[in-house]
């Protein structure tokens, strides 16, 4: 694509941008590529023009500053042609490409016309970010069901809430910004479900403590849900959903401590939508083709394994942010600016050449220490929030479990208990769990469990990350003629 | 909203603000659902709002198989719905 760069950046949320930001300071010709139209990821989303007000920023103080810094960067980095800014470019796969990789992406940045990008550096980073992790339940394919992260892409990204009667369940922190957001949009959140316990962080002070920010975001968030009066119920799962053709009602339990609904806790109460998430599980599409050592994460996933300068076991291969295990931006930032100067560093070194401002030591310092606070907060936050080991016994046998293919519950443990699966992969062969458009990717953590798999969660590989037309993939043939004349 | 802001959904014109998805034109609407899943023929729309699930397919300007979460609406933009899983 004639122009080259020393360095590409597939995700432009927090981490890349930081990478992005860095790599530009140190003089590098980056190239930073995401799917979505704007920068930001999911974390930052712009408001649409007519929502500009309503939306709170959860995070006022970190948060706002950090990203109008960057945003500025990246900015500049535009206008001094530094930075190669591709938008609305869905990466499906990465390549090695003699001693660096080869970017394949497909350009939707121009209405009806869809054309096949290949971008070639001998530098590459991933900062692909996370999404919602899911457990089945009976009726979570009924429309009005939504993930959290689903409920808060609307809101954030569209302006506009998906019921006006709004139940969230599941656990961790990020229900509670999706809760306070909706409220704040006039919707009536009538139950946050959490499944862990109220007293968890009580075993774990330590994390909390020594990451005061994230202690007055959880003081503000309850500032906030009081202020709504939206009711937080611990210990409390939302096991089934109700409703024809949309979802009318869900039914709530109290959780015994192995996570197993307590008989005769159960009660239904209405709502026109509902929101759930159970933690986050990394986007590791592009880094398991290209050989990316991964590790196992406290909560569960299987994320990338990287060295405290953010490098992959694969030379020339970064990663940053969710990807290397779920942590929030703040996090994510640090490592997008680590990475970066990593790559700074490695490239002083392979041309003997110091690299223009290098990044100096005691901020490097600053980065790696604030990293390892908040690896020690992450890790706390899956100890306090785990799923619940006894989740399955919310299914029946005819629960949906892999929502493209529609297997059911029963399936998926007949695969298990009368064929011998032992992991999503053979379980996905006999009954096609995961075989449908989202590559079991939603139902791939469930499936994993369900088969009672040891270990952590590792996707299946996907050699095509995002589908493609035919056409854009005929496109992709000259255009790599016209790269090799 | 701007009046010039319609896409056409199956035929009928849908406003829509500026930055919307067709998904979030769609919820905007009241409308959650809009395809039907090919096994079960249930209805399925909007899930995980990010591109993930691929529940929400639609037919974009003739090419089927479109997220309707990541399409941003554009003035007359034609929609189709209710295609089989296969999108």
């Amino acid at each position: 694509m004639g122009e080259s760069v020393d360095l590409i950046v597939v995700g432009a949320g927090p981490a890349g941008m930081a990478a992005g930001a860095t790599a530009l300071a140190g003089g590098l010709r980056v190239a930073l590529v995401d799917a979505g139209t704007t920068v930001g990821g999911q974390f930052w989303r712009p408001p649409p023009e007519h929502a500009r007000t309503p939306i709170p920023d959860a995070d006022p103080h970190q948060g706002a500053r950090a990203h109008r810094a960057l945003r500025r960067a990246l900015a500049e980095g535009r206008e001094r042609g530094r930075l190669l800014l591709h938008l609305a470019h869905p990466v499906w796969s990465v390549t090695r490409d003699g001693e660096g990789f080869a970017v394949h992406a497909v350009d939707r940045s121009r209405d009806g016309a869809e054309r096949a990008v290949t971008l070639r550096a001998p530098r590459l980073l991933v900062a692909t970010g996370a999404y919602d992790r899911q457990l089945p339940f009976p009726g979570w394919e009924l429309p009005g069901v939504l993930t959290a992260g689903g409920l808060q892409a609307l809101l954030k990204g569209g302006g506009v809430a998906a019921g006006s009667r709004v139940v969230l369940g599941g656990t961790g922190p990020f229900l509670l910004p999706v809760a306070t957001g909706l409220a704040a949009h006039g919707v009536k959140v009538v139950a946050v479900c959490e499944a862990a316990g109220p007293l968890g962080w009580l075993r774990h002070p330590g994390p909390l403590l020594r990451n005061p920010a994230k202690l007055a975001e959880g003081v503000r968030y309850g500032a906030a849900l009081a202020r709504h009066r939206i009711p937080v119920h611990p210990r409390t799962a939302i096991t089934a959903a109700e409703g024809a053709d949309r979802v009318t009602s869900v039914t709530l339990a109290a959780l015994a401590p192995d996570g197993s609904p307590r008989p005769g806790t159960e009660r239904r109460i209405e709502a026109d939508a509902v929101g759930v998430g159970w933690g986050f599980a990394p986007q590791l599409d592009l880094l398991i083709p290209l050989g990316c050592d991964l590790v196992p994460a406290p909560d569960g996933n299987a994320v990338a394994a990287v060295d405290e300068g953010q490098r992959t076991s694969v030379p020339g291969l970064y990663a940053a942010g969710e990807v290397c295990g779920v942590g929030g931006a703040p996090l994510a930032v640090a490592e997008g600016h680590l990475a970066a100067a990593s790559v700074l560093t490695d490239i002083a070194k392979a041309t003997g050449r110091p690299a223009a401002p290098a990044p100096a030591a005691r901020r490097l310092a600053a980065l790696r220490a604030r990293v390892r606070a908040h690896r020690g907060f992450a890790r706390a936050m899956a100890l306090v929030h785990p799923l619940p080991p006894a989740w399955g016994s919310w299914l029946t046998d005819r629960t949906v479990v892999c929502r493209c293919e529609e297997v059911t519950a029963g399936q998926v443990l007949a695969a298990r208990t009368e064929h011998g699966a032992h992991d999503h992969r053979q379980v996905k062969q006999l009954t096609r769990a995961g075989m449908g458009w989202c590559q079991g990717r939603i139902c791939g953590p469930a499936v994993h469990c369900l088969a009672a798999a040891p270990g952590p969660y590792t996707p299946a590989e996907r050699l095509i990350a995002t589908p493609v037309t035919l056409g854009a993939l005929a496109d992709l043939d000259t255009d790599r003629e016209a790269a090799d004349r | 909203m701007n009046p010039v802001n319609r896409i056409l959904v199956d035929g009928e014109p849908l406003g829509f603000a500026e930055g919307q998805t067709v998904a979030a034109a769609l919820v905007a609407a009241g409308r959650v659902a809009w395809r039907t899943t090919r096994t079960g023929g249930r209805p399925r729309g909007i899930f995980c709002g990010i591109g993930v699930c691929f529940d929400c397919l639609v037919t974009v300007d003739g090419a089927t198989g479109r997220r309707a979460c990541l399409v941003p609406a554009r003035p007359g933009m034609t929609v189709t719905t209710r295609e089989d899983g296969d999108g």
